[in-house]
């Protein structure tokens, strides 16, 4: 690849300070005149870059640092340490030439004017990102068909479901068609048939306009369907980037193999760990290395009706990264 | 710069959609604007009364023009953005302003003044049943009311700058309900909301010259009553433009260090 990063990120730190007080009259009595101050290291010296159009996941349990990054490169927040460049901008100088171009969707935030419909702040952000009529006609149209928006833009956003709000906030985090596109647990709280259809659009947007996306989600299946390289944080540090099955591939000593016999009565402890057994469908998990052997061992020993091998589920896999990078 | 009109009347039908979803509200709030000013006119009515007919030179007819003029200064000078800040902060919201190629500012002040020209009609109609009721006497003179629309609009200024650097407050402390209650004490007193300036104590007088509080409320009311010499109209407009000047040169560093402040600690 010849072109230059979108985005790049190197030794980013964020570090805050938090007054910590414990419980009791003593106490809130002794912080009157002495706060103690905590510091508390959300980001750790992050580095990374996204090539344009692309589109990477960013993962890590809760507080593992993610919102606190993806807001250092959107430039509401101001780093403690380390570098940033967005499109050749830094963030946090929020110059208009770089707000213009990128945008920040909050799941669990709205921008859109509560009483009013969307089709109102719709048109407020189109006066303030200076998009042209037409352009806005035009984008509004896109969007209003690839997001099915149709009446719900006449409606106060109040009177809308949480589907609904989140894809006209969407829409409107996307009307001055931001280049680099951050989205922050875009799919939260949305029902299954709600979240595909986001998933979609974020795919659809990305290949139409070219747009790197950086996202959050605490739902894999929407990593799975959207991203094919993962960037993995926990406790503010990086444990890994790269492909989403290099990912699998890694983290995983195990595979899981699926017996199905014709009752659960038999032990099956002699050929690996025991998961689970309903219906006679055993769910054994076994050294990746073993898995040849015991398929073998299984086969010849028991009278088994059908036999599967499979990777862990992914929300497994990044247990496991989690867990292995905490030790 | 040369697509502000364009934002500004943008964000005029946006506040004007908003505030009509609440028609009650805005009544209701159109009631308290008239019941402080009416209070304090009752108040001083009965005391110039009961003192033979007038206090420091004010009649009770005097007392109806000050409170009936200063409800429709104190209205049109009117901010609520201290309390639109504490929320926006604590709430997070204001973080979508900050990815907005454009000054937070500019949407304050849009959302003001088309809020005050959707209420001013009705506050019009009031002043006029108040007129009615009370029998004010006014002694309207050409050069004070040429010299009031100048001092109007920059106590508007000077205000609307002011409660807007005091708001603020919210990006330092979470108390900022505590930090509007000391602020509005000592405005009542010293913007000429409680009585008119000319009848308190001199330390008072001289503090309420001094600080900006008058130069946003009472001067205009005392301008157009006829109680300010040329001279001291004059002296008033240059202090409003002292104050205004001061205003524009702390605003940038007040939003600088306070977004440096938001900026660590985020929200």
């Amino acid at each position: 690849m010849s072109t230059l990063p979108a985005i790049t990120v190197s030794k980013l730190s964020k570090t805050y300070i938090v007054p910590v007080r414990e419980a009791g009259v003593k106490a809130a009595l002794r912080s009157v005149f002495h706060r103690r101050k905590e510091e508390i290291k959300a980001v750790d010296g992050i580095s990374f870059n996204l090539a344009p159009g692309e589109i990477v996941g960013f993962l890590g349990p809760n507080g593992a640092g993610k919102t606190t990054t993806l807001k250092m490169l959107s430039g509401l927040l101001h780093p403690t340490a380390g570098e940033v460049a967005v499109l050749g901008h830094v963030p946090w100088k929020r110059e208009k030439a770089f707000l213009r171009q990128i945008t920040l969707v909050m799941g669990q935030r709205n921008q859109l004017v509560w009483d009013i419909p969307a089709a109102d702040t719709f048109e407020l952000n189109r006066a303030i990102f200076r998009i042209p009529q037409a352009d806005f006609r035009r984008t509004v149209d896109e969007l209003s068909e690839l997001l099915e928006l149709g009446p719900l833009l006449r409606k106060p956003v109040r009177n809308l479901s949480l589907g609904e709000r989140m894809k006209c906030e969407i829409a409107a985090a996307l009307l001055h068609r931001p280049q680099v596109v951050f989205l922050d647990e875009p799919t939260i709280g949305l029902d299954v048939l709600m979240q595909r259809r986001i998933r979609t659009f974020i795919l659809e947007y990305n290949r139409r306009y070219g747009a790197t996306i950086l996202l959050t989600s605490h739902y894999m299946a929407d990593v799975e369907a959207m991203a094919r390289r993962v960037i993995v944080i926990h406790r503010g540090k990086l444990l890994f980037d790269g492909e989403l099955a290099d990912l699998v591939r890694r983290f995983t000593a195990h595979k899981t193999i699926v017996v199905q016999l014709g009752d659960c009565l038999a032990d099956l402890k002699a050929y690996g760990e025991v998961v689970s057994c309903e219906d006679g469908r055993t769910t054994l998990r076994v050294p990746k290395a073993e898995t040849a052997r015991v398929t073998e061992r299984l086969l010849a020993d028991l009278p088994v009706i059908d036999l599967t091998v499979e990777d862990p589920p992914i929300e497994e896999v990044i247990e496991r990264v989690f867990t292995q990078g905490s030790a | 710069m040369r697509d502000l009109p364009q934002i500004y009347a943008q964000q005029f039908k946006t506040s004007l959609a908003m505030m009509l979803q609440y028609r009650a509200s805005l009544v209701i709030w159109l009631i308290a604007h008239v019941l402080e000013p009416l209070i304090f006119l009752v108040v001083w009515s009965a005391v110039s009364r009961s003192s033979g007919g007038s206090v420091g030179g004010y009649a009770a007819a005097d007392f109806a023009a000050y409170f009936i003029v200063l409800m429709l200064v104190n209205h049109v000078t009117y901010t609520w953005v201290m309390y639109e800040y504490e929320y926006e902060v604590r709430h997070g919201t204001l973080s979508f302003a900050l990815l907005k190629p454009l000054h937070p500012i500019h949407s304050n002040i849009a959302d003001n003044v088309s809020s005050k020209l959707l209420t001013l009609p009705g506050m019009a109609v009031v002043a006029v049943i108040l007129a009615l009721i009370f029998r004010p006497v006014f002694h309207l003179e050409l050069w004070a009311l040429a010299a009031f629309i100048p001092a109007l609009f920059l106590a508007f200024l000077v205000r609307f700058l002011m409660e807007w650097m005091l708001a603020l407050a919210a990006f330092w402390t979470t108390r900022v309900s505590a930090v509007n209650q000391v602020y509005f004490v000592v405005a009542l007193f010293l913007s000429g909301q409680l009585a008119p300036i000319a009848l308190l104590p001199l330390p008072v007088r001289v503090a309420a010259f001094i600080l900006p509080f008058r130069w946003t409320v009472g001067f205009p009311v005392e301008l157009i009553l006829g109680k300010l010499t040329p001279m001291q109209a004059l002296t008033g407009i240059a202090v409003q433009l002292v104050w205004l000047g001061l205003c524009l040169l702390l605003l940038r560093v007040v939003w600088r260090a306070g977004l440096r402040v938001y900026s660590a600690v985020g929200a």
